[in-house]
């Protein structure tokens, strides 16, 4: 049957069906329970799964995040919510020393099999620190997969396979298409791989790199780009910014020649900089002008009375396409 | 448990003698303080509501608590408070207008009066409470006679910062007050789910702090414990952990919807009959013929007009402009985000792209 879901719809789903199908699953984080989380993604799952599976957890994300550590060394698979990804900090610790390194330290002994949800990004008007995206941290840190869907259909099968994982998940949700917009998406379980980019849109003249919420800039962009200039710009959807996809990134840009890369987090070492190192890498060759990067400036994520303009707008975008196209 | 330190009733009347510690100035003042912040507070969802305003984080309920602690400093003390303290802010001299500012998403929102020690609303939990212990800790060895002030709530007191704040302070002996708001939830948590010890006062006996459990919406017995604890600390005696019982009677903040997860109408109904901060000095206020109808009736005017001025302040302050993110991120800018600013003010022309 076919039906539409908001992303935090599918998001809820993803974790409904898993947990009906794998009672080692369960749900740690602040207000997840009786509230169903401040973003409602797991509302009615405490009623449904009960308050051993469904955890209300005192006010600590180095508790929740260690304890779930623990928990999934001990046969579970915790999902873990933090509220805001600016309040991972505490739990930071737990995250790049321990849920990284287990495996390592223990020599295959012990992983964590372990997913931390967390909302992301600026454009929702959000007080102080509830807009940041600061993903290079973790993809910095080995030991980590970080995913960050930009779409309900992705955000669903990506979750599933996150859920699935061996190894320790940030699950980065882009706050501002939670409810954006409703997309068809299968009832049944279905995966979508981690580490797969894929080509929203096919071009010929230049390809784009986004991921969450950018990618709906970056298509937009290149829709009025074809419209007004009748250039021909291929937008590839990353997913997964670790691990990359990078033989996604190479294929496109040996066929454009011409590359751009659009993220909200800070420029200075953000994952752009690691996709443009790639190119240079594996396609230096191919290219016909410098990669170019539309992103997030290095400043603290301004509150909101000027947080439109810290962000990449289509706009932008296409100025950073017509210099790639005028080099 | 411990026990409830009280000295106003709820029927408003005195639960101990308090001659000679609190004169009558004091106690009106403490009144129209009280009334002026309640009515910012419900200002400020109506505002948030007519969308003038983002997401707001109401305190009503919690008024005692906030005037009554911050009416104890002296102007040079520090206040480190939380994102729903702009009570305790405004009463140590924080313009209404610079707090409306705040919540209007204005990058200068935070600023305070120089001479004054209030720092930005603190967003992330507990993490304030560290600072307070350095600031004092400064205090304490430059040999000034200030104290620090944090905020937090019951919720707070699960985050390992809160541990190691309390765990530095009773090393260090600095002259740091922890004020507690135990407001009963953090956000749909209830006390009794984030903490097995029944009380927060009594954590401070880990660390060998004085711990005091209060009633929260009791102005007097605010203030009272407030005193000692300052005295304490500029006496060179150390840190006081201080737990005031209150309730809010709102939503955690204007996004959230509290009927999920509490009986929200019936219990704040309960609290503002029975145990409301404002009615109870206002009853002992009137028995002790220092208030009436009239008073009443001009303070609200006074203080709707004040607070009506500060909206108009907030509303005509200047726009914020895209380039003012790039201040005060460094004293000197960096060539990186210097560039990027020209970006953003004068973005590269479009030119015809050749054929
Ligand atoms: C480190 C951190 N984790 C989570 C949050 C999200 N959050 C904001 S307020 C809040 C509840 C705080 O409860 P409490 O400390 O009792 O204070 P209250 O809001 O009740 O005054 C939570 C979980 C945050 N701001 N910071």
């Amino acid at each position: 049957m076919k039906r539409k879901l908001t992303m935090v719809q599918a998001i809820t789903e993803a974790m409904d069906q898993k947990m009906a199908e794998d009672s080692r699953i369960m749900l740690l984080g602040e207000d997840v329970g009786m509230n169903g989380g401040v973003f409602r993604a797991t509302e009615d799952l405490l009623n449904k799964y009960g308050a051993n599976r469904v955890v209300d957890t005192p006010l600590s994300e180095a508790g929740i995040i260690g304890a779930a550590i623990g928990l999934a060394m001990n046969g579970l698979i915790p999902v873990v919510e933090i509220q805001f990804l600016a309040f991972i900090y505490p739990g930071f610790e737990q995250i790049v020393s321990h849920a990284a390194r287990m495996r390592y330290r223990t020599r295959g002994q012990y992983h964590v099999p372990l997913v931390i949800r967390t909302p992301y990004g600026a454009g929702i008007r959000g007080p102080e620190l509830h807009s940041e995206s600061v993903e290079t941290f973790f993809a910095h840190v080995p030991g980590l997969k970080v995913v960050a869907p930009s779409n309900p259909y992705d955000a669903k099968g990506l979750l599933v396979s996150a859920m699935e994982d061996p190894d320790p998940v940030i699950f980065l949700e882009p706050t501002k298409l939670y409810r954006a917009f409703k997309e068809e998406v299968p009832e049944e379980l279905y995966r979508v791989p981690i580490g797969k980019a894929k080509v929203v849109r096919q071009g010929t003249d230049l390809s784009i790199f986004a991921w969450g919420a950018m990618l709906r800039v970056a298509e937009d962009a290149a829709k009025q780009m074809e419209r007004e200039q009748g250039v021909s710009c291929e937008v590839i959807d990353l997913r997964t910014i670790y691990p990359l996809d990078r033989d996604a990134i190479v294929q496109s840009v040996k066929k454009t020649g011409r590359a751009l890369v659009v993220h909200e987090a800070h420029k200075t070492a953000g994952m752009g900089a690691e996709i443009i190192s790639i190119i240079n890498d594996e396609a230096l060759i191919y290219l016909k002008a410098p990669v170019k990067r539309v992103t997030g400036f290095d400043v603290p994520v301004p509150q909101f009375s000027i947080e439109d303009d810290y962000l990449p707008t289509p706009a932008r975008v296409m100025n950073g396409i017509m210099e790639t196209l005028t080099f | 448990m411990l026990p409830l330190y009280q000295v106003l009733t709820p029927e408003g009347e005195l639960a101990q003698d308090i001659h000679g510690s609190l004169d009558e100035a004091t106690m009106i003042k403490m009144y129209e303080n009280m009334v002026t912040v309640r009515m910012f507070d419900r200002k400020s969802i109506n505002l948030q509501r007519q969308g003038r305003m983002g997401t707001y984080a109401p305190f009503e309920g919690q008024e005692a608590s906030q005037v009554g602690s911050a009416m104890a400093l002296a102007p040079g003390d520090w206040l480190f408070p939380t994102y729903r303290d702009h009570a305790a802010a405004i009463v140590h001299g924080q313009s209404m207008a610079r707090v409306f500012l705040y919540w209007m998403g204005h990058m200068e929102g935070s600023l305070s009066p120089k001479d004054l020690h209030i720092m930005p609303p603190c967003v992330p939990i507990a993490t304030q409470l560290v600072h307070a212990v350095g600031t004092a800790w400064a205090s304490k060895l430059k040999n000034e006679q200030q104290v620090s002030l944090a905020y937090f709530g019951d919720g707070a007191t699960s985050e390992g910062d809160f541990h190691e704040a309390l765990n530095f302070a009773g090393v260090f002996q600095t002259p740091t007050i922890f004020f507690c708001q135990n407001n009963g939830y953090a956000i749909s948590v209830p006390f009794s789910q984030q903490s097995a010890s029944k009380t927060i006062a009594q954590r401070g006996a880990a660390y060998d702090i004085p711990g005091v459990r209060i009633d929260g919406n009791d102005i007097f017995a605010v203030w009272m414990t407030m005193k000692e604890a300052k005295e304490r600390a500029l006496a060179g005696k150390g840190p006081t952990l201080i737990e005031a019982i209150t309730f809010r009677y709102g939503a955690h903040t204007t996004a959230d919807d509290p009927k999920k997860y509490r009986d929200q109408e019936q219990v704040a109904e309960q609290w503002r009959r029975e145990r409301d901060p404002i009615a109870r000095l206002r009853t002992y206020l009137e028995r002790s013929g220092l208030w009436n109808e009239q008073k009443e009736n001009e303070l609200t005017a006074t203080a709707g007009a004040k607070i009506d001025a500060a909206l108009a302040e907030a509303e005509s302050y200047p726009k914020s402009r895209p380039e003012d993110m790039f201040q005060h991120v460094y004293a000197e800018p960096t060539w990186m985000a210097s560039e990027q600013k020209n970006e953003l003010v004068q973005p590269a022309k479009k030119e015809d792209i050749p054929a």
